[in-house]
């Protein structure tokens, strides 16, 4: 029987939710006995190349290239999973929905007391994906099936999710794995 | 600092002997005088009653009918509920913005007349209606409304907009108002013929503990919505260990759609005020206070003037029970326009001069009320039962309504039925008569209840007026055929979403995460899960608010969705690839592609292929 896939990625976050995937350790080991990676970060496959049992969403949608990947992702995955504030909430990054994006663009490229640019431009290629109005988080964007909360979710949090997905089992963390104070 | 300004607020704080807990009294003093409360104003009030500034400002900003900003000589505020909306509030509104040139919400430029919306002012039985200062004008058109602007204009006085004088008192000379009574059924109990002096008389005849007994005998309960007995409320005010016991009439009439208390302070003052003085007697209470809303300001000389008479008659002051056995009397103190305060506690904290902030229970008023005080706080329809009560009897009483709730119950009936009005019915009465008895049978929907309450159906309509079933203050809504309920439900949000204290997040939160979610689905972008989430989301609010506002709040949504599940589950669907339908990426891309002056590569065109190829490639 094939090994069940898993496509992971990061929209609109720091990657620190990899970073804590990658702290299981050598469990590492363990988990690439059991599951064949897809689209992810870890192994840069650029596009699901086959349906996914489930898909790991990190960071909310601050572009328009975000909202595309996640759509991607809710097609090709059976379960979607919001992993860490950025894809729960929009986190740090949505700071920015009080502020006007014009405002915001300028802050950041024109004005802020830190910005050398003398040319006054804000930068503009095609290349670079349209930022949306605001920073949504996953679940304003496609269905999501379930939340692990945490900046980042620990390893062990993920581990345990993981392992519950995988095994069919209902997910229920301990109440440490989800306590933050 | 302009010393003229210092001067008048010095007096006003003396006037009311510098005494804090008068802070809203002295604000509002301030407000008429000066059309705002400015910072200067703000910096004096809390110099003079020794009170951190920061006190101040979040009172005059918590009140609707205190402001910071300088408002008009005139204030026009139009009444925007969903019964005035039935009426053509639209319309008004627009034609008043018209005439003065001016959108709502500014005032012209002369500084003479103020544009504004409110809640419901209590005239939902002949709407629409506005208060222009404190006159109230009812029953408008657009013809009227560009007669009243060039009127005022003229003479700027709005006294002089009213014509014709209501029925009864209201053209009493204290009162002189175009308000209708509208009573629509012969009085039972609470509208019967007053017999002023006679319940006094008879419960100072008994001890204060054999009045509560009647009291109980008669199984009085509550009226204002929460339906708590009154006899034990009295017990428990009168077994509290503090001699300065107090007794609270909550004229605080702001539940959308009610108006049965604005003709009962009308038309039987010398009623409720008898209820009062009995309240005072049985709990052993020294004086009393009538929280009257800002909306009944056109009603507050005349009351005032009955207060004086029952003074002046040994009804009410010094040595009213006879025999030495001490005195009674009652203030009546303002409201400035707050919702909230209709709750008891937030009512005790508007009276004590602050915000109007609900407070946390226990400890309970009838423990720790009004300034720490034992305090007993009754709605002026059963304090008017309390004064039958004691005139003819409990038996007497008895004899209406049902074991679990006797007496009989004021309805303020509007919206979409031929007669509009107050009446008295007895409690048991099935919501069929009632709409037989105000020509509004062909109703698709009745909210009973107000928006606190609930929306029900067809299905539900021998379902009976009381306590155990169809538990309402007053407030009946009637909506006819072609009524968008969805819209009713939304506009209710808008309402609880305005008048939220904002202490607790789920309250707060809430409502607009509720409204939100109302117009995705209004506007056909719900997803079925999005009912689920109201579902829980008024659950948790329910559960995690202090107050009645929260605790009630979300039941617009969830009476509906069990009510008329149709009208969610006609307009949520399920989108095939798990997208969120609320979610359209060239909306939110739109204003990147107007500072950015490229088109997005994603929202247009070729979305769909992309969705072929990929699922090709699966």
């Amino acid at each position: 029987m094939a090994k069940p896939r898993i496509a992971t990625t990061s929209l609109c976050g720091c990657f620190g939710c990899h970073m804590s995937l990658l702290d299981i350790d050598e469990r590492i080991l363990q988990l690439a006995e059991i599951v064949d990676f897809d689209r992810s970060p870890l192994d840069d496959i650029k596009h699901i190349s086959r349906r996914c049992a489930v898909g790991l969403i990190e960071g909310g949608c601050a572009n328009e290239e975000n909202v595309e990947v996640l759509r991607e992702f809710r097609r090709n995955c059976d379960v979607l999973v919001s992993v860490g504030d950025c894809a729960t909430t929009g986190g740090l990054p949505a700071l920015r929905n009080m502020v006007p994006l014009k405002e915001c663009l300028e802050e950041a490229y024109v004005h802020g007391p830190s910005v050398h640019n003398p040319s006054g431009e804000v930068p503009n290629d095609e290349e670079i994906p349209l930022l949306l109005d605001q920073v949504y988080p996953a679940h304003e964007v496609v269905k999501i099936d379930y939340h692990l909360p945490g900046c980042p979710p620990s390893a062990d949090t993920l581990w345990e999710a993981l392992n519950a997905l995988l095994g069919g089992k209902p997910l229920d963390l301990p109440y440490a794995l989800i306590k933050y104070d | 600092m302009s010393t003229l300004l210092e001067t008048a607020v010095k007096k006003i704080c003396k006037k009311l002997d510098h005494d804090p807990t008068r802070l809203l009294d002295v604000a509002h003093a301030v407000q008429v005088k000066y059309r705002c409360v400015s910072d200067e104003a703000m910096d004096v009030i809390a110099r003079e009653l020794e009170i951190p500034r920061v006190t101040v400002e979040s009172l005059v900003s918590f009140y609707a009918f205190l402001s910071k900003e300088k408002k008009g000589r005139v204030v026009i505020r139009l009444c925007d509920d969903v019964i005035d909306r039935m009426h053509g509030y639209a319309r008004i509104r627009d034609a008043f913005c018209e005439e003065l040139g001016i959108q709502l919400g500014e005032t012209t430029p002369d500084g003479n007349i103020t544009l504004e919306r409110t809640a419901c002012i209590g005239m939902s039985d002949q709407a629409p209606a506005a208060l222009v200062n404190d006159v109230v004008v009812t029953r408008m058109n657009s013809d009227r409304v560009r007669e009243i602007v060039r009127e005022l204009r003229e003479h700027m006085d709005p006294r002089q907009l009213v014509r014709t004088y209501g029925r009864g008192n209201n053209s009493h000379e204290l009162v002189r108002s175009m308000v209708r009574n509208h009573i629509q059924t012969d009085g039972m109990v609470v509208l019967s013929p007053v017999n002023r002096g006679e319940a006094l008389r008879k419960a100072l005849s008994i001890s204060p503990q054999e009045v509560i007994r009647e009291v109980k005998t008669a199984r009085l309960r509550g009226r204002g919505g929460a339906g708590f007995p009154c006899g034990m409320k009295w017990e428990f005010t009168r077994a509290a260990e503090r001699d300065d016991k107090i007794v609270i009439c909550n004229a605080d009439e702001g539940e959308p759609g009610t108006f049965k208390d604005r003709v009962l302070l009308t038309e039987f003052p010398d009623r409720v005020f008898a209820g009062m003085t009995i309240a005072g007697y049985a709990i052993g209470a020294d004086d009393g206070i009538l929280y009257l809303r800002a909306e009944y300001t056109y009603l507050k000389a005349f009351l005032e003037d009955v207060l004086e008479r029952r003074r002046r008659d040994g009804l009410l002051g010094k040595d009213v029970w006879g025999m030495g056995k001490g005195h009674f009397d009652i203030r009546i103190q303002m409201g400035a326009g707050a919702y909230v305060c209709g709750e008891e506690t937030a009512l005790i904290s508007s009276c004590e001069g602050t915000r109007g902030d609900p407070k946390n229970r226990p400890p309970f008023p009838a423990q720790h009320g009004y300034l720490g005080r034992p305090t007993s706080v009754n709605n002026v329809e059963t304090l008017c039962c309390v004064t039958k009560i004691l005139e003819e009897g409990a038996a007497a009483f008895n004899q209406h309504g049902t074991q679990q709730s006797s007496g009989t119950k004021l309805l303020s009936i509007s919206g979409d039925c031929r007669s509009p009005g107050v009446f008295e019915v007895p409690f048991g009465t099935t919501l069929k008569e009632v709409l037989g008895l105000c020509d509004g049978e062909d109703a698709i929907a009745v909210q009973v209840g107000g928006p606190s309450g609930r929306m029900v159906g067809p299905e539900r309509f021998d379902g009976q007026i009381c306590f155990d079933d169809l538990s309402t203050g007053g407030s009946i809504m009637v909506f006819g055929p072609g009524r968008d309920l969805l819209s009713v439900v939304h506009a209710f949000l808008g309402f609880f979403e305005e008048e939220s204290c904002g202490y607790c997040t789920p309250c707060r939160v809430g409502n607009v995460l509720l409204r939100e979610g109302i117009e995705r689905v209004m506007a056909g972008r719900a997803d079925p899960e999005d009912l689920e989430q109201f579902q829980a989301l008024g659950k948790a609010m329910k559960a995690m608010s202090r107050c009645g506002l929260g605790q009630t709040s979300p039941n617009p949504v969830l009476t509906t969705l069990e009510s008329f599940p149709g009208l969610y589950e006609s307009r949520v669907a399920e989108d095939p690839d798990g997208y969120c339908r609320s979610f359209d990426l060239g909306e939110a891309v739109a204003l990147a592609e107007e500072l950015s002056g490229r088109t997005s590569a994603h929202a247009h065109a070729h979305a769909d292929t992309e969705t072929t190829t990929q699922r090709e490639g699966t």
